[in-house]
């Protein structure tokens, strides 16, 4: 048992006792830090780094404003936190609104509208509201569904003048034109069917697809779409297929069929290109994220490579691939593989770098700044709650992600103040204690520690495996004894009856 | 017909050794009728004979004369001859007429009862329990009438012994289920909830073809015991009898309803329900048994904050487990701390509670006998229960039956 003593030695020297780090925070405030980097990677079983090695990592030359935030954003500030590029940022800071004409830039297609409608579903902001309005009657104008614009403009309500009422001229010329064009699609696929050319009517299926799709009809579009795949040759048009059904369940909501044909997707014999296979990653990484499987979802975005670019707007941008993979990877991701899945992932930095709160965020998790990291939190939660397939996970997330870190802040100490705990945490000493007394109570987390409530302290409780052990054992041997005499009694039962039985008949 | 005096008369003849007292067993069943018809005159004659040797002859004659209607005078007469009977009798004959002894002995329990002084029933019985067992691990019919009277005596104690048996062989499987069910309650009245559960769960896991009124009685104490014990009720094991698992649940819903509350751990809500079905626990006569899973629910709350803290003020313990003032907390808690169930200590200059870690470190040679000793048990168990498995595999019945399903197997 040498090594076991050895080990258990090599734990105890890691441990830091709280009154000793009060006495060297005020002396080296870098080297205290660093320790505790050195023992939260120890158990990573990495070499010690020291703290502005990891700041270093985090920041990259493209947004110098990191630095000299976090340290500005030491206080409560809430100043707007706009990068010093034109790009637009997704997501004001602290109390201002969501710019929801930048949002909706970020979009095309179909999705922008349905985001738009989402955000005046959910905002609470009336001038808001009648803006995502306003867009989304724009876009819908210049496209051809008519059932969209009549649900427009009964929402809009004649709040933003004539301009904005319902066009019934307009909506009458788009439907007819719609019938004429559905016939003439309809025909030319009959012709395409009598003549057995397979492309021919894989075109003229996916031209009805395409129809269907933009007069919103997404039912007999996402059908016609797979009708096409009995037709489909190349890899090419599997390709083709598998991406616009993709685009079809993700708006109609239908996930399984996202995973499914990614997956379809992804192993073609061919070699895909880098757009596609980002694309394809993205899907499925949405999908799993909409069934809740966070580990996975931030996998897969996290593997979305930079060329996405703006080649997939019409579904997702990559600032959203930087924030679900990042919330996702918080909430889900241990120490290591946030560390080399994330922060040293350098194609994910480019992600990271449209949003910089996530990255902040991130960063403040791993280096251990809950107060500034929760923070963050709180800032982008009102934009998120507005994103249409984020936003009832947002919760659940941010809970994960709250508790994880409350794990991580104890796990190097054997007591913590519950006082200094609840200021990192920015929450009172009882409502901490709540929430602690929830987490050790909750099996399933492994939160091993007792709360002396009366110097509020929490203390680390290591279990002792030999007098667990004991137990255990002990515990079996009764059960066994009780379980062996019952089952003689009752194999004797059964024998005395089915003699009964046996001499009863005659 | 014989005449009473000439089997009086054989008795005393042939009551020598084996063979002659086989020969006598042939001849009494033989007359039994005779003896029957006759019963009421049979006082005298049984003074004539000697009860530990000519037990049989004995045994036949007290058995015809106890078995005629009993008026209440004569109850007192018979009740010494039958004690007097039992102390002296010789084990060997008694088996040969097994079911004979059974009836006297029933009809002694019965003549106590109605004289309504059952502790007068319960040495002899003892006594008739232990010549009828071919070994202790035996059970008779007796077994159940016996803890019956323990229990109307309320003289617990002296059920222990029988009790702390353990029984293997069964006779008759009915007489299993009232042997349990007695056992259990002896023990319920002895505040060993422990045993008490194993011998309710046997009562509850028999095998049942037809639902039996005492699995349901039983199952209604099963549950509020385990409530006491465990906070919570078990499901039935796999080997649970189809019927029991059926129909057990449908007769006794106001105790299900009852778990149910527990669960929640709210002690309002726990009494409301109480009140709700106060008749039928009435009438079931579980109404102590549902006091104590009441004060049962402190302790289920009080033991669940040890594992969270490490210290915590009486008020703080009165808030979380629902008790109106600290000083309720910190009787419940000292309570706890003298029945052992818990290991804390009170600080009652701060009014602070410091809850310990199990002093038990398993260091002390101390422990090596428990251990010992129980590791012995558990492997005669295991050699019982590898014997037990190879004479059902060289059963006759079992093989043939396993024969029949072969070629359908194949």
């Amino acid at each position: 048992m040498q090594w076991l003593r050895y080990g258990y030695r090599i734990r105890r020297s890691n441990k830091l006792d709280r009154s000793r780090e009060q006495k060297l925070r005020s002396q080296h405030p870098a080297i205290l830090l660093g320790f505790r980097e050195a023992i939260l990677s120890w158990n990573s079983r990495r070499r010690v780094k020291t703290r502005e090695e990891t700041m270093d990592e985090g920041v990259v030359v493209g947004a110098p404003m990191g630095h000299e935030a976090m340290c500005s954003n030491g206080g409560a500030v809430d100043e707007p936190r706009r990068p010093p590029t034109s790009r637009a940022g997704k997501g004001a800071a602290g109390g201002e609104l969501m710019d929801v004409e930048a949002y909706a830039a970020l979009y095309t297609g179909r999705t922008k509208v349905a985001r738009l409608l989402f955000i005046a579903e959910r905002c609470g902001n009336e001038a808001m509201q009648l803006e995502a309005l306003r867009m989304a009657h724009d876009e819908i104008k210049k496209a051809e569904d008519s059932h969209l614009h009549r649900e427009v403009t009964a929402k809009i309500g004649g709040r933003l003048g004539p301009r904005y009422a319902l066009d019934q001229s307009w909506a009458d010329t788009v439907d007819r034109r719609a019938d004429v064009r559905k016939e003439k699609l309809e025909n030319e696929l009959n012709g395409y069917k009598t003549n057995l050319i397979k492309e021919s009517i894989r075109m003229g299926y996916n031209d009805l697809a395409d129809f269907f799709y933009d007069h919103g009809q997404l039912g007999d579009a996402l059908k016609n779409y797979v009708r096409t795949r009995d037709y489909c040759t190349t890899s090419k048009h599997l390709i083709h297929m598998c991406l616009s059904v993709i685009l079809v369940s993700i708006e109609l909501g239908q996930f399984m069929h996202v995973s499914n044909y990614a997956s379809k997707a992804e192993q073609t014999p061919e070699q895909l290109d880098l757009v596609t296979h980002s694309k394809l990653r993205c899907a499925a990484g949405l999908a799993y994220l909409e069934t809740k499987k966070y580990k996975l979802a931030a996998r897969k975005f996290l593997e979305t490579g930079p060329e996405l670019g703006n080649n997939y707007t019409d579904m997702i941008a990559p600032q959203d691939v930087a924030i679900y993979g990042g919330l996702c990877a918080l909430a889900s991701f241990d120490r290591t593989e946030l560390k080399n899945k994330v922060i040293d992932n350098i194609n994910f930095r480019n992600f990271l770098e449209l949003v910089p709160e996530v990255r902040e965020l991130i960063n403040d998790f791993y280096a251990s700044r809950y107060a500034s990291c929760l923070e963050y939190l709180e800032k982008l939660k009102p934009n998120l709650l507005l994103d249409i397939h984020l936003h009832d996970h947002v919760e659940t997330l941010y809970t994960e992600i709250r508790h994880k870190a409350i794990i991580q802040y104890t796990h190097p100490f054997i007591s913590v103040d519950l006082h200094m705990m609840a200021g990192a945490f920015k929450t009172n000493v009882a409502g901490l204690e709540k929430e602690l007394k929830a987490l050790i109570t909750d099996n399933q987390i492994q939160l091993q520690a007792r709360i002396d409530s009366h110097n509020k302290i929490l203390y680390a409780r290591h279990a002792d495996q030999r007098n667990a052990t004991f137990q255990r054992a002990l515990q079996t041997g009764v059960e066994f004894e009780r379980d062996v005499r019952a089952v003689l009694v009752r194999a004797n039962l059964i024998k005395q009856e089915s003699i009964l039985k046996a001499a009863k008949k005659p | 017909m014989e005449s009473v005096e000439a089997v009086v008369a054989h008795i005393q003849a042939l009551s020598g050794s084996h063979e002659e007292v086989a020969d006598l067993h042939s001849l009494l069943k033989q007359s039994e009728g005779a003896l029957r018809s006759r019963a009421a005159r049979l006082g005298p004659f049984l003074h004539q004979l000697d009860p530990s040797a000519h037990t049989l002859g004995y045994l036949f004659l007290l058995e015809a004369y106890s078995s005629r209607p009993i008026s209440r005078e004569l109850d007192e007469k018979i009740l010494p001859f039958i004690v007097g009977f039992i102390n002296s009798c010789s084990a060997e004959q008694i088996r040969l007429a097994p079911e004979k002894f059974i009836s006297v002995c029933k009809s002694l329990k019965d003549q106590v009862m109605q004289l309504q002084v059952p502790i007068r029933g319960i040495t002899p019985l003892r006594t008739a329990i232990r010549k009828l067992q071919t070994s202790s691990e035996q059970l008779t019919t007796l077994h159940s009438d016996y803890l019956l009277l323990c229990l109307l005596a309320k003289f617990y104690k002296a059920g222990l012994s029988i009790l702390d048996d353990d029984i293997f062989e069964v006779d008759q499987p009915r007489d299993h289920f009232l042997y349990c069910y007695y056992g259990g309650m002896i023990n319920i009245g002895l505040k060993r909830f422990r045993k008490a559960l194993g011998c309710l769960h046997n009562v509850v896991t028999a095998p049942m073809d037809a639902l039996i009124v005492i699995a349901v009685e039983a199952y209604k104490k099963y549950i509020l015991v385990s409530l006491i014990l465990n906070g919570q009720v078990p499901p039935f094991p796999k080997y649970t009898s189809s019927t029991a698992q059926r129909n057990l649940k449908r007769h006794t819903q106001p105790y299900i309803d009852l778990a149910d509350c527990y669960a929640t751990g709210t002690f309002s809500e726990l009494e409301a329900c109480i009140q709700t079905n106060l008749e039928k626990f009435q009438s079931d006569s579980n109404v102590g048994l549902v006091k104590q899973v009441l004060s049962s629910l402190y302790k289920c709350n009080i033991q669940r904050l040890t594992q969270t803290y490490l210290t915590l003020s009486l008020q703080d313990i009165a808030n979380a487990s629902q008790l109106k003032t600290p000083n309720d907390a910190e009787m419940h808690v000292l309570q706890m701390i003298q029945d052992a169930e818990i290991s804390a200590s009170i600080n009652q200059k701060d009014g602070m509670v410091s809850f310990h870690e199990d002093p038990e470190q398993y260091k002390i040679c101390g422990m090596i006998e428990p251990i010992d000793s129980l590791i012995q048990r558990l492997m005669e168990l295991s050699k019982k229960l590898s014997s037990l498995d190879e004479q059902i595999s060289c059963d006759l019945a079992h093989l043939t039956r396993i024969g029949k399903e072969r070629p359908r197997l194949d």
